[in-house]
């Protein structure tokens, strides 16, 4: 069994809290201090960011975050590092989000060698359709390595069905909730998708997109063996910084540690509220 | 070789190019509008509809027209000119724009978005869009709204929105990435028009398929005028949809060269160019698996070109193909080279050519010193110059403007 599958398995209380931040933001080595602070106050899984230069399914926040890291001098190979380092003092889940181009060029065969021997768990590929996953999904099932798939709102049965034959890890549903005045409905729809996603499927299902509140993250936890949570923790660490750039260290953790400890409250809390809180 | 004609495959590849990266979210809507596309290019409704608006709407067909003072000046073949300029909008653009609005159409989409680069196909979405009575937003960089004002405002007049990029390099490929997250955000009641032979398969396609009537017409035309097929055929590539639009109907036809011209800004040995064929690598940019410009580590690097069309990281994935099988060359055209040849056509004859097209008449400087006089050269002119015109006077300071 994969250490993922072992860690929604070992956390009983609550579902599993998975935030999401960017290596090297806003350098190599406070991301490495923040990813320890988000360990350390309760996540389940991290999702390490690899930053690209063309991050088409990210939002603006962490958009941002990825131009931070890249000004700051970050380099692809520098993740094996980061997690490397996370790996010999956790036993936590550890994934990594990349999109398919930087990944090709580092050539497959040694991003999971390498993902491999940092202790990686997981890697998402956030532009890697089911159809195109084939040649990626080789290596990695070689390497003992879960290519974890996304499932999205508009994605038919059939779609869900072939994407969650070939899941590795858990499936990760995309729930883009920000859209305006359609909370209730959306709500419903996530829902949904995530009740039909575990119909066809043993793996762990994640919500994930669009998670910007503890209050959501309790909603989903109803339903959900997961909540990732990405922008809403980023843009914490973006305010500490814009209130000073040379923020100390462990201001920015102190940052992210409460906000993790919140949302984890959130999950333990008894009663889930009935409809999809508002966003702040 | 393999069969050209009947490519993409169903995957949507061209040998190991093209493919869909992205999104799960875009997924449904891409096999949608494929099954939806197969359905209408055979309907004959949807083709007469498509035939009659090409023909009273946007002028088709365009002349083939022969430049006899432009082939003087070269000393070397005839050259045509396959006047895309002289389409309504003043660009091949609104060949795929009105192809693409009555898909919109015909599978009910109310809202339409583009990405544009020079203005072309922005102004061409927004006039469609007008036409058929369909919510228009336009995403262009930040730079590219400076460096063409003027398109920025025609688009405005024509009632569309246009949403500035501000990310990146604030040009064609950031204001592509905007475009793609809007449709993420977007995709159940928006139809996508995008404007070049790029992005995930079925989009290569079908725009190649709504830009091959320029290659078609200009068959029949050459075959009235010189009872047989050119020599050699010249088009600038960006993502390359006026490129792939003439060479398409002649691609079986071993006979005739085809030429892609790229932009190769302040030179190809400097960082200042978008010569994705030349000096880049394959990989994926806008869910395509082609050419691209990039580092070693696949971070996308930023173009550069006089011309804001062909400002563009990387190519589409059909010319990627047409490059790796030796069907089309790729060659580069400096800024300088192409703002010579801008002059050169429009003193010798009165026509004011598109930056863009400019690359293409200045490789056709090139290939004249080896040609013969009985040879056939045709040139697609993709577009007018109009657009231009103050930029280059901004970048002269007016010099050329007193001198002459």
């Amino acid at each position: 069994m994969n250490r993922i599958e072992g860690v929604f398995r070992k956390q009983t209380q609550h579902s599993a809290l998975i935030p999401f931040l960017n290596a090297g933001d806003p350098s190599l080595d406070i991301s490495l201090q923040l990813f320890r602070s988000v360990l350390q106050a309760g996540a389940d899984i991290v999702e390490i960011g690899i930053p690209y230069s063309d991050p088409l399914a990210d939002g603006p926040v962490i958009q941002a975050s990825a131009t931070r890291s890249l000004k700051s001098g970050f380099q692809f190979p520098q993740v094996f590092d980061l997690a490397q380092a996370l790996r010999s003092e956790s036993d936590q889940g550890l994934v990594a989000f990349t999109y398919i181009n930087p990944l090709l060029q580092y050539t497959l065969e040694r991003f999971f060698a390498d993902a491999k021997s940092a202790g990686i768990d997981g890697v998402i590929v956030p532009d890697l359709p089911y159809e195109e996953s084939g040649p990626v999904l080789q290596v990695a099932d070689r390497n003992g390595i879960a290519l974890i798939p996304l499932v999205a709102l508009t994605s038919g049965e059939q779609r869900i069905i072939d994407i969650c034959r070939s899941a590795r890890g858990f499936v990760y549903c995309v729930s883009s909730l920000g859209v305006t005045g359609e909370r209730t409905r959306m709500s419903e729809r996530v829902r949904e998708l995530v009740e039909r996603v575990q119909s066809h499927t043993s793996l762990p299902v994640a919500v994930g997109f669009g998670v910007s509140t503890p209050e959501q993250a309790q909603y989903l936890s109803a339903f959900a063996d997961g909540v990732i949570v990405g922008s809403a923790l980023i843009r914490r660490i973006e305010a500490a910084l814009h209130q000073n750039p040379n923020a100390p260290v462990n201001i920015l953790q102190a940052t992210v540690q409460e906000f993790v400890k919140i949302l984890v409250q959130g999950l333990t809390h008894p009663v889930p509220p009935k409809q999809f809180p508002p966003r702040i | 070789m393999q069969d050209t004609q009947t490519y993409p495959d169903s995957l949507g590849r061209f040998g190991p190019f093209g493919g869909r990266y992205v999104p799960e979210t875009l997924m449904s809507a891409l096999h949608q509008l494929e099954s939806d596309y197969e359905r209408l290019s055979i309907d004959t409704r949807f083709q007469e509809e498509l035939q009659y608006y090409l023909k009273n709407y946007s002028g088709r067909p365009t002349p083939l027209y022969y430049a006899e003072r432009f082939s003087r000046e070269l000393g070397g073949p005839k050259i045509y000119l396959k006047r895309e300029d002289l389409n309504h909008t003043g660009a091949h653009k609104i060949n795929n724009a009105i192809g693409q609005a009555l898909l919109a159409v015909h599978t009910g989409k109310r809202r339409v978005i583009a990405e544009t680069g020079a203005g072309q196909h922005g102004v061409a979405t927004a006039t469609v869009a007008a036409r058929f009575g369909l919510e228009c937003t336009v995403f262009m960089g930040e730079e590219d709204m400076r460096r063409q004002a003027l398109n920025v405002f025609r688009m405005r007049m024509l009632g569309a929105n246009v949403v500035s990029a501000t990310a990146g390099s604030r040009t064609l490929k950031d204001a592509t990435n905007e475009a793609i997250r809007h449709w993420v955000e977007h995709v159940e009641d928006t139809y996508y028009i995008i404007g070049s032979v790029v992005g995930p398969h079925p989009y290569p396609r079908i725009v190649r398929d709504f830009q091959r009537v320029i290659g078609d017409e200009t068959k029949a035309q050459i075959l009235a005028a010189e009872s047989r097929l050119p020599d050699k055929i010249l088009a600038c590539v960006g993502g390359g949809s006026n490129a792939i639009g003439i060479f398409y109907p002649f691609i079986p036809d071993k006979k005739v060269a085809l030429v892609g011209v790229e932009a190769a800004g302040k030179g190809v040995d400097t960082q200042y160019h978008a010569a994705s064929i030349n000096r880049g690598r394959p990989g994926v940019l806008h869910g395509s698996y082609t050419y691209l410009l990039q580092d070693e580590f696949g971070q996308v690097l930023p173009a550069h070109s006089i011309s804001a069309g062909l400002d563009y990281p990387g190519v589409g994935p059909e010319h990627a193909w047409l490059h790796q099988i030796g069907r089309a060359q790729y060659v580069p055209i400096t800024d300088a080279e192409a703002l010579s040849a801008f002059y050169l056509l429009s003193k010798s004859e009165g026509i004011i050519p598109a930056l863009e097209s400019a690359h293409a008449l200045a490789q056709a400087v090139k290939e004249a010193q080896t040609m013969d006089k009985h040879d056939v050269l045709v040139i697609c002119l993709s577009g007018r110059g109009d657009k231009d015109v103050e930029e280059i006077a901004r970048q002269n300071r007016g010099v050329e403007y007193e001198s002459n």
